[in-house]
């Protein structure tokens, strides 16, 4: 348990390196997050209003593309940000608006699939009477929103722990690039494979709280549902 | 917020918290370099061995404060390195596989090549060395006994500058490279050492790399010393007609500072438990 004690250490002891890569990796995700949620909401709404087999296919292919491998989307993004894409001009590739991309694509469609199913176990009635009352759609995707807000959070939170845990897209879209792309899970890959398993063993600790966190916020969400 | 009732609020709140802890980390302050001006960062391309051996980790800060080019390190493989210096995502590369630098100089990628410094690839294996390879008259007869002993050798198998070279001696020792003896890793030089020692199977490695991660290892030196092991480094400026993303001006400085006697020195100065790892040779 040697290698445990000293990533404990180096947690405790506040390692310089470790905390940046710790902050890098929240405020990808924070980004991520924000950039998956808001247009997934709608979309989420907009899927959640339709009628019928085009509403089945679409959710069918959005359950689809969430097992998408992370280097897929990876390979996507790089394609469009590489400066022979149509976006190169830009400079995202290995720098962290790539990686942002990146994983608010990787978020999204778990997004849109955890908002809809949460809104499809909304009271049907609700839909009903907002219906019923004339509410506009702005009103309506308003006054849903309202009563499915820990829906949204759960898939926010989802969503956040989705990101922070991927390597695929931060590897291949920020380069691992050391003080300015590095996050807890590039930083694992590259002291894994350094052989330097206590650092490894320090940031797969700190992964584990994060996770913990977001499962008990989430948790609090639903018991107060 | 008048919709939330105070426990509801909490998860909210732990949320908001989150968000403020992503914002109020010490180490913050260090992430607004991301504003810093855009020709101020240089993208450099390069190989495993350099950066992980701490070498760039080394010389880069000294080179920010002789210039103030800030240096943003990809390390990948000589292949992808190239690739990246090829569609103009990098600035300048560092690479090692004279071969591939010389195609790409060919092909007008580059401005400017230079020999920067060497260090030179080993043979690892297992320390009772079942093909005994160690009795070799040169590399490519130590690759031909791996072969013909099928004893399992770890191969980068990643078109790195080490996969290159290994490819080069199996095809020098006339052996058909493919049986189950002959794992692809498709892995980074560590992590293929690390893995031939618990595989107890041969590999080629770089000297720097090697003795960077060889107190983690049962594995020794079997075979090295042949001139073919010779490992020399490239520094390439990519050519700024690609693209106006270049910085050509970064590349170039950084081209001419590790080419220059200081730079030459510190490379030279540059040691890994007490042994020099790369040796500077560029010749103006």
């Amino acid at each position: 348990m040697s290698a445990f004690s000293k990533a404990v250490a180096l947690i405790v002891g506040g390692d310089k390196s470790l905390w940046f890569v710790i902050n890098t990796s929240l405020r990808f995700s924070f980004w991520s997050t924000i950039f998956s949620v808001l247009p997934g909401l709608p979309l989420a709404f907009m899927l959640f209003l339709m009628k019928g087999r085009l509403r089945n296919i679409l959710a069918a292919i959005v359950n689809a593309i969430m097992a998408l491998p992370t280097v897929v989307i990876g390979l996507f993004v790089y394609s469009a940000i590489s400066n022979r894409g149509p976006l190169g001009s830009l400079k995202l590739l290995f720098a962290p608006g790539g990686v942002i991309i990146g994983q608010s694509l990787l978020a999204l469609p778990l997004v849109i699939a955890m908002t809809y199913t949460g809104f499809q176990k909304l009271d049907p009635r609700y839909h009903e009477t907002l219906t019923t009352l004339g509410a506009g759609l702005f009103s309506k995707m308003a006054a849903i929103m309202r009563e499915g807000r820990y829906v949204i959070l759960q898939a926010a939170l989802s969503a956040f722990g989705r990101v922070t845990g991927e390597v695929g897209v931060s590897m291949m879209l920020g380069g691992n690039i050391k003080g300015y792309t590095r996050t807890m899970t590039t930083s694992v890959a590259l002291e894994i494979s350094k052989g330097e398993f206590e650092y490894a063993l320090a940031l797969g600790l700190i992964l584990l709280i994060v996770a913990l966190l977001i499962n008990v916020l989430s948790h609090l969400g639903i018991r107060n549902d | 917020m008048s919709f939330l009732s105070n426990k509801k609020a909490k998860a909210i709140l732990a949320f908001a918290l989150i968000a403020a802890f992503v914002f109020t980390l010490p180490v913050y302050a260090t992430g607004t370099k991301e504003a810093k001006v855009q020709n101020k960062i240089v993208r450099l391309a390069t190989t495993t061995s350099t950066e992980n051996s701490g070498l760039l980790g080394y010389l880069l800060p000294i080179f920010t404060k002789d210039t103030g080019y800030e240096v943003h390190v990809v390390a990948v493989g000589t292949g992808a390195a190239l690739k990246l210096g090829e569609n103009a995502d990098a600035d300048v590369v560092l690479v090692h596989a004279r071969s591939e630098e010389d195609k790409f100089m060919a092909a007008g990628h580059g401005t400017e090549r230079r020999d920067v410094m060497y260090n030179d690839f080993i043979v690892l294996g297992p320390k009772t060395d079942p093909a005994g390879i160690a009795k070799a008259k040169n590399a490519v007869e130590a690759f031909a006994l791996i072969a013909k002993s099928g004893s399992w050798f770890v191969s980068r198998g990643d078109r790195s500058g080490t996969h290159v070279m290994e490819l080069d001696l199996w095809n020098k020792a006339g052996v058909s490279i493919g049986g189950s003896w002959y794992k692809e890793a498709g892995q980074g030089m560590e992590q293929v050492i690390l893995m031939s020692n618990s595989m107890g199977a041969y590999t080629l490695s770089d000297r720097g790399t090697w003795i960077a991660v060889s107190d983690k290892t049962d594995l020794a030196i079997l075979y090295q010393g042949d001139p073919v092991l010779f490992n020399p480094y490239g520094i390439i400026t990519v050519d700024p007609g690609k693209s106006e993303n270049i910085n050509y001006a970064g590349a170039k400085a950084l081209l001419d500072w590790m080419t220059s006697d200081k730079g030459q020195k510190l490379i030279a100065g540059f040691q890994l438990k007490d042994q020099v790892l790369f040796f500077p040779n560029y010749k103006k």
